[in-house]
C-alpha cells in the first residue's frame, strides 16, 4: 500500500452554505493522502474518518487524554488539537506506521511483554507517545518517563507496566 | 465547534492584512486552546489567519546580550534550548511545569501569552460570565472558587491567568514585539496583561489584529539562584492553584536584586516591584522572606473556597525563595 496516492471525494456532509473544501495534502505513514476537507476538520478526524486509518484515538478530544497521539516528524502531538489544514504537507506518523510491515516496533513488543494494557483504548496514543519521549532523549530516569507521559491517561490505571514497558526499551537503546 | 473561512499567511505583513478584513478573525499557531475553546463554543471566529508558515520560529541573540524568542518557537523547543536552559532557567522550568509534552510540542510562545482563563464558568456556556458574555454576571465569585483570584479581582470578574510561562516572563521583566495594521511597537510584560477591573473580556492590551511577533528577554544575572514552584491539586499536568518564579542576585548573603511573581493567585502574573526595591541589600533570611510574602499578599481576598489560597500563597513564596538560594549552593 506503501506510496499509493489515496483520493478520497465526497465525506460524510457538504452544506451550500458553508466554506469550500480545502485540498489538503497529507503523508500518513509515508503513503500519500489528497483529502478534501473542511477547514475545521481536526487532523483527528481527518486520519480517522477521511483517510480510514483508525488506530488512533478519540478520548476526551479536549487534549486531556492523549489517545489520539500522533507524531509530525517524529514529535509528539495531540491530533485533536491541530486542524488538517494546518497540517498540509507534513509527515505523520500513527499507531499503524510504527511496525515496518513484518516486526513490530520494540515499544509495542513490550507493551506486550510487559502487558502494558487493559482495555487497550489508550495504547495507540500511549505507544506514539513514548516514541516521541525515545526521541526527545530527556527522560532519564523512572520518575523523568512517569512526568514526560503524564500527557497520557490510563483509565485501567496500567501505569506501572506502561512505565516499565518504556523503561525497558529505553535501556535497550541506550 | 462554528463553521469559519480560513486563511494561510506567509508573512507578517500579509497575517496582518488578512485579519483585517474579518471583525470576528484570529490568528493560530499551535490552536492548542483556541481549537479547544472553538469546540465549547466559547469562542466562536468567523475566520482564522494561520500563522505558521511566518519567519518567526527561531531564537536568536539580542545585541543587549538577552534573548529573542520568535512567537512560533514552539514551548518545548524553548525550554530545551540551551541558551535558554543555561541563561533563563527559571523560564525553562516554568514551561515545562506547564501542560503536557504533546501540548508544548504544539504550543507556541506568542500563543502561550493569550492563554484564557480555566474558570469553570468561562467554560460553561449555561452559566453566566462576564467575561464570555459582557454584563451577563459573574457565577464564580458566589460559585465554585477555589481555582480562582485573590488579588486584583473586581466584582465582575475572579479569573485567573492560567499560564506558567507568563509568570516567569513577568520575573524576568520580558518584553513583546508586535506588529499591527499601524506599524510596530512593543510592550513592558507587565503593561500585556490586564486586571478584571469592568472589562473581564479584554484579557490584554494588544488590539483584534495586532500579531506577536517575538519576546525579548533582557540580560540579568538571575540564571544563578531561581526557582519555580508550583502548587496543584495533581503532581504533573494541572493548572497552578498557586506558583512562585522566585529570583535572587545574591552579594554574599544580601540581597544585590530580588524578583517574585505569582500565579494562579490573579488575572495576570503578580508582582510587587516596590516590595522587591525594599528587599534590596538586605540579608537574605527566612525571616526577611516571611515578612516580604506577608506584604506582597497585601489586599488579598479570598471567596470562600478558594481563601485558602493567601496562606498557601505566603508559604510557597518563603519556600520558593528558600529553594532559589539552594539551587545557587549546588552549583
Amino acid at each position: 500500500m506503501k506510496n499509493d496516492t489515496t483520493v478520497l471525494e465526497e465525506p460524510f456532509r457538504k452544506r451550500p452554505d458553508l466554506p469550500d473544501y480545502e485540498l489538503v495534502n497529507l503523508t500518513i505513514n509515508g503513503q500519500s493522502f489528497k483529502l478534501k476537507l473542511q477547514p475545521w476538520v481536526s487532523l483527528l478526524d481527518a486520519i480517522r474518518e477521511y483517510a480510514g486509518l483508525t488506530g488512533t484515538k478519540k478520548g476526551c478530544d479536549h487534549g486531556q487524554c492523549g489517545a489520539c497521539t500522533v507524531l509530525i516528524n517524529g514529535k509528539r502531538i495531540n491530533s485533536c488539537l491541530t486542524l488538517a489544514v494546518m497540517k498540509d504537507g507534513e509527515a505523520i506518523t500513527t499507531i499503524e506506521g510504527l511496525s515496518d510491515g513484518t516486526s513490530n516496533h520494540p515499544l509495542q513488543d513490550a507493551f506486550v511483554e510487559h502487558d502494558a494494557f487493559q482495555c487497550g483504548y489508550c495504547t495507540p496514543g500511549q505507544i506514539c507517545s513514548a516514541v516521541g519521549l525515545i526521541n526527545e532523549g530527556r527522560a532519564n530516569s523512572l520518575e523523568d518517563v512517569q512526568e514526560l507521559m503524564s500527557g497520557n491517561i490510563c483509565r485501567c490505571g496500567a501505569y506501572n507496566n506502561i512505565n516499565a514497558a518504556i523503561m525497558e526499551v529505553k535501556s535497550k537503546m541506550a | 465547534m462554528n463553521s469559519f473561512s480560513y486563511n494561510k499567511a506567509y508573512d507578517v505583513a500579509e497575517a496582518v492584512a488578512d485579519i483585517q478584513e474579518h471583525e470576528q478573525g484570529k490568528f493560530i499557531a499551535g490552536g492548542t486552546n483556541l481549537l479547544d475553546l472553538m469546540k465549547e463554543n466559547v469562542m466562536k471566529p468567523d475566520h482564522l489567519t494561520d500563522i505558521n508558515r511566518l519567519d518567526l520560529a527561531d531564537i536568536t541573540e539580542n545585541e543587549d546580550g538577552g534573548l529573542r524568542l520568535g512567537a512560533l518557537v514552539t514551548n518545548a523547543d524553548t525550554a530545551w534550548n540551551v541558551l535558554v536552559e543555561q541563561r533563563y532557567p527559571l523560564l525553562s522550568k516554568a514551561i515545562l511545569a506547564g501542560a503536557s509534552p504533546q501540548l508544548r510540542n504544539m504550543a507556541t510562545n506568542g500563543g502561550n501569552l493569550f492563554q484564557r482563563t480555566r474558570c469553570y464558568y468561562f467554560y460553561d456556556t449555561t452559566t453566566a460570565c462576564n467575561k464570555r458574555e459582557p454584563g451577563s454576571g459573574c457565577s464564580a465569585i458566589n460559585g465554585i472558587n477555589r481555582i480562582h483570584a485573590i488579588l486584583g479581582t473586581s466584582m465582575q470578574c475572579i479569573a485567573t491567568h492560567p499560564s506558567d510561562m507568563c509568570v516567569a516572563l513577568a520575573a524576568l521583566d520580558a518584553k513583546v514585539n508586535i506588529s499591527g495594521p499601524n506599524g510596530d511597537r512593543t510592550l513592558e510584560f507587565a503593561d500585556l496583561h490586564r486586571l478584571p477591573g469592568n472589562t473581564p473580556h479584554l484579557d490584554t492590551n494588544i488590539a483584534q489584529g495586532e500579531l506577536v511577533t517575538s519576546i525579548d528577554l533582557p540580560p540579568g544575572n538571575f540564571t544563578k539562584n531561581t526557582f519555580y514552584l508550583k502548587v496543584r491539586d495533581r503532581q504533573s499536568y494541572a493548572f497552578a492553584l498557586v506558583s512562585v518564579a522566585a529570583a535572587l542576585d545574591m552579594d554574599g548573603d544580601v540581597i544585590r536584586d530580588i524578583r517574585v511573581a505569582m500565579g494562579g493567585v490573579a488575572h495576570k502574573p503578580w508582582r510587587r516591584r516596590d516590595v522587591e526595591q525594599s528587599y534590596i541589600g538586605k540579608v537574605a533570611s527566612t525571616e526577611n522572606f516571611r515578612e516580604l510574602a506577608e506584604t506582597m499578599l497585601t489586599g488579598a481576598v479570598g471567596f470562600g473556597g478558594n481563601t485558602f489560597k493567601i496562606a498557601l500563597a505566603k508559604k510557597a513564596i518563603v519556600r520558593a525563595l528558600n529553594e532559589a538560594l539552594k539551587t545557587g549552593e549546588n552549583l
